[in-house]
């Protein structure tokens, strides 16, 4: 048994126990917290550093022989989201430390944030449908705790509609997964690759597969299912909507691309254009929402819908070029897209408030911050030398060279339109003086900062700012990883005969 | 038996959906309940039904017999009932608490109070 592929989901588990055993001090929580995450990311560089040049490993759980038992695979592309998982884990439980209060704390955040990460990397690691609905649900009542701790009356409306729309997700999610079963009588990933491979009986596998389609792209926040994610976003603190916007949309992003390029690819002809389509359509109606709203959190919330529509084209266009593009992207965005909502959070605490009409003032009054919010913000707009830029740049190319001359067309002017709603925040919050009468939200009871957690709050940002140039510094060796990845994608034998120990 | 499971789950589908377009959330709920359980019952006719043909190897024999009940939904849907079991019951206590802080059971007005 590879104990390597189960630490990721093991470290979180032993965590979240450690810091729920711990709930008495919260000092002792945020020790356990911290060192826990850490291991989990080291756990997860040791696997990646493992698979690095494109090895597979499956370990059967309990020893059932696939695809009896329930089998964990870790490809590239699995190894690549489990590190994710834990950068974003890791700086969230720093940043957790000073921004989030102590009743929060008390009522079990901690446990919640890491039985939510384990919940995403074993979904990142199971090579089982049935499996993935699991860790979906695992993942998801954790969510749904964090979203309503605290209380806060715009926090249970929001939660309201984010549990219903994900219930439903969940039960069209389980039904697909019983029909797939029904058909093929097998719900192993490889299994599955292999037997569609053999005989693809395309009237009965597409039901479930448009099933898949709806329930991941609910998840994903894809257009026309996106309107839970801005309504239900913006109301946890912003340490957790970091969290979530680094996570959860992208385990959606994660399962379309692993179904879609693993198992249903019998009928491209039909999906290609389809995700095209719906990956222009999601671009451009979050840029649009973007531009309309007047408040931070309310309009990074737009920009995650936004930004899902670049890593579907990835899969739309589906060149080898085009999903290592799509998957470096998706890696891009989740760490630009939390460093910003990591600002948020500091200029909330800073003002009581993330309303831009009202805010001002910020870039003489903490330089740092401001500069840090530009480089993300530069960085998720696409400009060079920021990971965003080769995200995108690799993602126009793969659609130049497969000829997809109009998603390439909308997926430039919504990288110019996300530039300027990014001016927008950085005009209104930092750049222009702060207004005159300085109203702070009755709410947060001290906007006032001790200059500890003052760096508590500065050096998450820092991490993440600094990943998201480092990626863009070492875009080639990277972009080799994600291409390697995409390749096992595209050929999933080498997988299959991992997974089954043959090729049956 | 099948066409007849189908007609179930399609008119709890049915309910299910009607019940959760209403803006009430009790209803809601009770949407979503019925819509699990007709997912439940999807799942189980799909995997495909025998009488009286449990999945037991013969005394003489190495390997099933073709007619046999496939277990595996049924673990399946087992799975699904408990984990949903757990999510309701988290949702009912939701439902609860948003309408004791918001003091209302209409989605839209509690909409309206969030701004």
């Amino acid at each position: 048994m590879n104990l390597l592929i189960v630490l990721p989901v093991l470290l979180p588990l032993l965590t979240g126990v450690g810091t729920l055993l711990l709930r008495s001090s919260t000092r002792i929580q945020h020790v356990v917290s911290i060192t826990g995450s850490a291991g989990f990311l080291a756990s997860a560089i040791l696997l990646l550093v493992r698979l690095r040049d494109g090895g597979i490993l499956a370990v059967q759980l309990g020893n059932w022989p696939a695809p009896f038992g329930i089998t964990f695979v870790a490809d590239l592309f699995s190894a690549l989201m489990v590190l994710l998982t834990a950068v974003i884990g890791f700086t969230v439980a720093l940043y957790s430390i000073a921004a989030i209060d102590l009743p929060r704390i008390r009522y079990g955040y901690h446990p919640l944030l890491h039985f939510l990460l384990m919940g995403v990397s074993g979904a990142f690691l199971t090579g089982d449908m049935f499996n993935l609905y699991v860790w979906f649900e695992v993942m998801l009542i954790a969510s749904f705790v964090l979203l309503v701790l605290g209380g806060e009356k715009a926090q249970f409306a929001g939660a309201v509609k984010y549990v219903t729309v994900n219930l439903l997700a969940s039960m069209l999610f389980l039904i697909g997964a019983g029909v797939l079963y029904g058909k093929t009588g097998t719900l192993n990933f490889a299994d599955l690759a292999f037997k569609l491979a053999q005989n693809p009986e395309p009237a009965l596998v597409n039901t479930s597969a448009i099933l898949f389609l709806v329930a991941f792209g609910i998840k994903a926040a894809v257009f026309p299912f996106f309107f839970w994610l801005p309504d239900s976003y913006h109301v946890p603190p912003a340490a957790v909507t970091a969290l979530f916007s680094g996570l959860l949309t992208k385990v959606g992003v994660y399962a379309l691309m692993r179904t879609f390029s693993m198992i249903f690819i019998h009928d491209m002809d039909f999906t290609g254009p389809l995700f095209l389509v719906l990956a222009g359509l999601t671009m451009v109606i979050g840029v649009f929402g973007a531009v309309a709203q007047g408040e931070m959190k309310r309009l990074l919330s737009f920009h995650i819908v936004s930004q899902i529509g670049y890593a579907l084209m990835g899969l739309g266009i589906f060149t080898q070029l085009a999903l290592s593009g799509a998957i470096y992207f998706t890696l891009h965005v989740a760490i630009a897209k939390a460093a910003l909502f990591f600002v948020v959070g500091y200029v909330a605490r800073r003002r009581g408030h993330t309303n831009l009409a009202r805010l001002g003032g910020l870039l003489r009054e903490s330089p740092l911050v401001a500069v840090l919010f530009l480089l993300a913000a530069l960085s998720l707009a696409g400009l060079p030398p920021f990971s965003g830029f080769f995200a995108k740049f690799t993602l126009i190319k793969a659609g130049l060279e497969a000829s997809q001359y109009a998603i390439v067309a909308v997926a430039l002017l919504v990288s110019m339109m996300t530039l300027f709603s990014m001016t927008k925040i950085w005009n209104e919050a930092f750049w222009k003086d702060a207004p005159e009468r300085m109203d702070t939200d009755a709410r947060v009871p001290a906007p006032y900062l001790q200059a500890g957690d003052k760096w508590l709050y500065i050096l998450p940002i820092i991490l993440l700012v600094g990943i998201t140039i480092v990626m863009g510094l070492a875009a080639e060796p990277i972009l080799q990883m994600t291409g390697r990845a995409a390749e096992q994608l595209l050929d999933p034998a080498p997988y299959i005969r991992q997974v089954l120990g043959r090729m049956p | 038996m099948h066409v007849l499971l189908a007609i179930l789950s399609g008119i709890l589908f049915a309910a299910g959906v009607w019940l959760i377009l209403r803006r009430s959330l009790a209803r809601l709920v009770l949407g979503l309940i019925l819509l699990s359980q007709a997912a439940n019952l999807v799942i189980f006719t799909s995997g495909g039904l025998h009488r009286a043909a449990p999945p037991i190897v013969g005394e003489n024999a190495t390997a099933l017999e073709a007619p046999y009940a496939d277990p595996l939904p049924q673990a399946l849907i087992l799975t699904a009932i408990v984990i949903s079991f757990g999510l309701f019951a988290f949702f009912l206590v939701l439902i609860k608490r948003a309408h004791q802080e918001t003091g209302t059971d209409d989605i839209d007005a509690m909409s309206e109070v969030e701004t």
